[in-house]
């Protein structure tokens, strides 16, 4: 089991890390099925409860259950994280290879883009968007808009490990002996970015989750979809906070957090490990 | 001559980014499925201005005229570099008649780069000091509890820090302010007092989370630097921890923190935007709030290029200063 080897001796911050975000994933994942109701509609449950055997986390002054709404807003806030990394990361790898082992003038104008997407700010963009687009985004266009600031940071990396795969010998051995570049690129090239573009996927997934939820908080997000940071935005938009009713807040904002540690912990981990394998080979 | 080459190759590129970025905001308005001037149009006229036929056309025309939509794409196209790059000039502010909007951007620039730079310099040093501590003795237990708190301040997102610092210190314990009201006449102390107490939250949101990444970056650097040649050598002359740490581990550990710095600014601008929005504090980001709710379109165009501009340039000037700090690397 190649796979489970690159776990042996991990650092505990990988460990704690994977458990943290298995958590969230498990409960944004499994627990919206087993919602009563549709936790966005209104006065589906009685208004401004506090915690109780039933409503976990409280009600919402417009009748939500808070619990419920978690992991609805937990899910929608994943499904756009996980998609962002996915089309960055595959984008990125593919482009990166590609201006790593073409040269020349597609090398330059991809290095180029590259270079110039990564000082561009994301939100500005995105504010604009949704302020000529009726004022709101759906989180699909969220989502295309991300993957395109996104891709890259994996871009950068994977072509400057290309570069140097293009010196070394064992792959001047592997053309010699006749397989193909697929062959080489999948088997020998791979394994070199596959521990570095893991975690680099898991910090896109934290950076997309991060800037759709910035973009909720000053609600120019969609309002059909609930994510972590429009559930934020609706609890101070109808006066959470001077209702002292500080769980409807303060619930996505120790989700986000606990989240986001967790993702972090796993990235770093990530990397550590693989460039401590890296070393020892 | 070689430094002439290589300054004047980076402000070509520079150039270039600004190009893309511009071209990039040209552009947006044209893919939306819905025309902007119709919808501007209609948000104007939901906020109740009566305005009769002859009144709406010219309105309509001057959108036009302003979004750049006469012509052929290509003309619009020169048209909309041109003017920002060549005059600077975004047209008068519609919301706030007839103000300019680029007077409006110079009023609120202060605020966010003083902002920025001012968080980011305490968080500097603070981190860097923790940081260069917590690596001389990675085992120890302060260095350990000063990673975990660090690693668990990092991952949070600005605004999010924010909106905790607000809840707590102006909702729960009423010590700051809710919202940023500057007070006292201009140069006395009152104002200074006052933009301090005010800027104390934001500021603070910042200085957090960016303390959070130097100590990680700086330990980690430091642990790695204290093994090699020569700190060991340093260390059999017979030298102090404290002048090897000042001398010899400190300037290595600093200088790759620097690169990072230019690759964090989009980012760090980003956050800072929310935060301004959060705490109406009157910088940037509060002003391309106030134009996307008051649909000011002309506003909204001049504030997001000027992020994109203002954010560019602050890369490239790390990127022009870096060898300038760091004698190993020469300019090619």
């Amino acid at each position: 089991m190649r796979f489970l080897k690159f776990f042996e001796n991990a650092p505990f911050r990988l460990y704690l890390g994977i458990a943290l975000v298995a958590l969230f994933v498990l409960v944004g994942v499994i627990l919206p099925w087993f919602a009563p109701s549709d936790p966005l509609t209104w006065y589906t449950a009685p208004r401004n409860q506090n915690p109780s055997a039933t409503y976990l986390l409280g009600t919402t002054s417009l009748g939500q259950d808070i619990f419920w709404l978690l992991t609805w807003a937990l899910r929608n806030s994943l499904i756009l994280g996980l998609t962002v990394a996915f089309f960055s990361t595959v984008i990125g790898v593919f482009l990166g290879l590609a201006a790593g082992y073409a040269g020349g003038w597609v090398d330059r104008v991809l290095s180029f883009l590259m270079d110039a997407l990564l000082c561009i700010p994301t939100l500005p963009i995105l504010i604009l968007m949704a302020a000529l687009f009726g004022g709101q985004l759906a989180l699909p266009i969220i989502g295309i808009a991300l993957a395109l600031f996104n891709w890259p940071y994996p871009a950068r990396q994977v072509r400057a490990v290309a570069l140097t795969m293009r010196e070394r010998e064992f792959i001047n051995v592997a053309w010699f002996s006749g397989e193909s570049s697929v062959r080489i690129l999948v088997r020998h090239i791979f394994p070199y970015i596959a521990g570095w573009s893991a975690a680099n996927f898991i910090n896109t997934v934290l950076v997309g989750i991060s800037t759709e939820s910035a973009l909720a908080v000053i609600g120019l997000s969609s309002a059909q979809q609930a994510t972590l940071g429009t559930m934020i935005y609706w609890a101070i938009n109808y006066q959470a906070l001077l209702a002292e009713r500080y769980i409807w807040v303060g619930a996505p904002v120790v989700a986000i957090v606990l989240m986001f540690i967790g993702l972090f912990l796993v990235s770093s981990g990530l990397s550590m490990q693989s460039a401590a394998r890296r070393m020892s080979v | 001559m070689r430094l002439l080459r290589y300054i004047a190759g980076r402000l070509v590129v520079y150039l270039l980014v600004v190009v893309f970025g511009l071209t990039v905001l040209f552009f947006v308005p044209r893919l939306g499925p819905t025309d902007p001037i119709e919808a501007m149009l209609a948000k104007v006229a939901s906020q109740g201005a009566y305005m009769d036929a002859s009144q709406v056309d010219r309105l309509r025309e001057s959108l036009a005229d302003t979004f750049g939509l006469s012509g052929t794409l290509l003309e619009q196209y020169w048209a909309f570099i041109k003017r920002i790059l060549l005059t600077g000039d975004f047209g008068p502010s519609l919301s706030m008649y007839p103000t300019p909007v680029m007077e409006l951007i110079m009023n609120a620039l202060p605020w966010t780069f003083g902002l920025l730079l001012t968080s980011t310099l305490i968080a500097w040093v603070l981190g860097n000091f923790v940081g260069l501590l917590s690596g001389w003795k990675p085992e120890g237990t302060s260095s350990r509890v000063m990673e975990g708190i660090a690693i668990c301040l990092y991952p949070i997102p600005y605004y999010i820090l924010a909106l905790v610092l607000s809840i707590l210190f102006s909702y729960v314990w009423k010590i700051f302010p809710l919202t940023t009201t500057i007070r006292g006449a201009p140069w006395s102390w009152d104002l200074v007092t006052s933009i301090l107490w005010n800027s104390f939250l934001p500021g603070a949101s910042i200085v957090i989370v960016v303390f959070g990444w130097w100590v990680i970056s700086v330990k980690a650097q430091t642990t790695a630097i204290k093994e090699e040649e020569f700190v060991r050598y340093a260390r059999l002359k017979g030298l102090g921890d404290g002048r090897i740490l000042t001398h010899y581990v400190l300037p290595n550990a600093i200088l790759p923190q620097i690169t990072f710095l230019a690759l964090q600014i989009g980012l760090m601008f980003n956050g800072s935007l929310i935060t301004e929005i959060l705490f109406d504090y009157p910088g940037l980001g509060l002003l391309i709030y106030s134009a996307v709710l008051q649909g000011d379109f002309n506003l909204l165009m001049g504030t997001i290029s000027l992020s994109v501009i203002a954010v560019a340039t602050a890369t490239m000037v790390i990127d022009l200063i870096y060898p300038l700090i760091d004698p190993r690397i020469r300019h090619r």
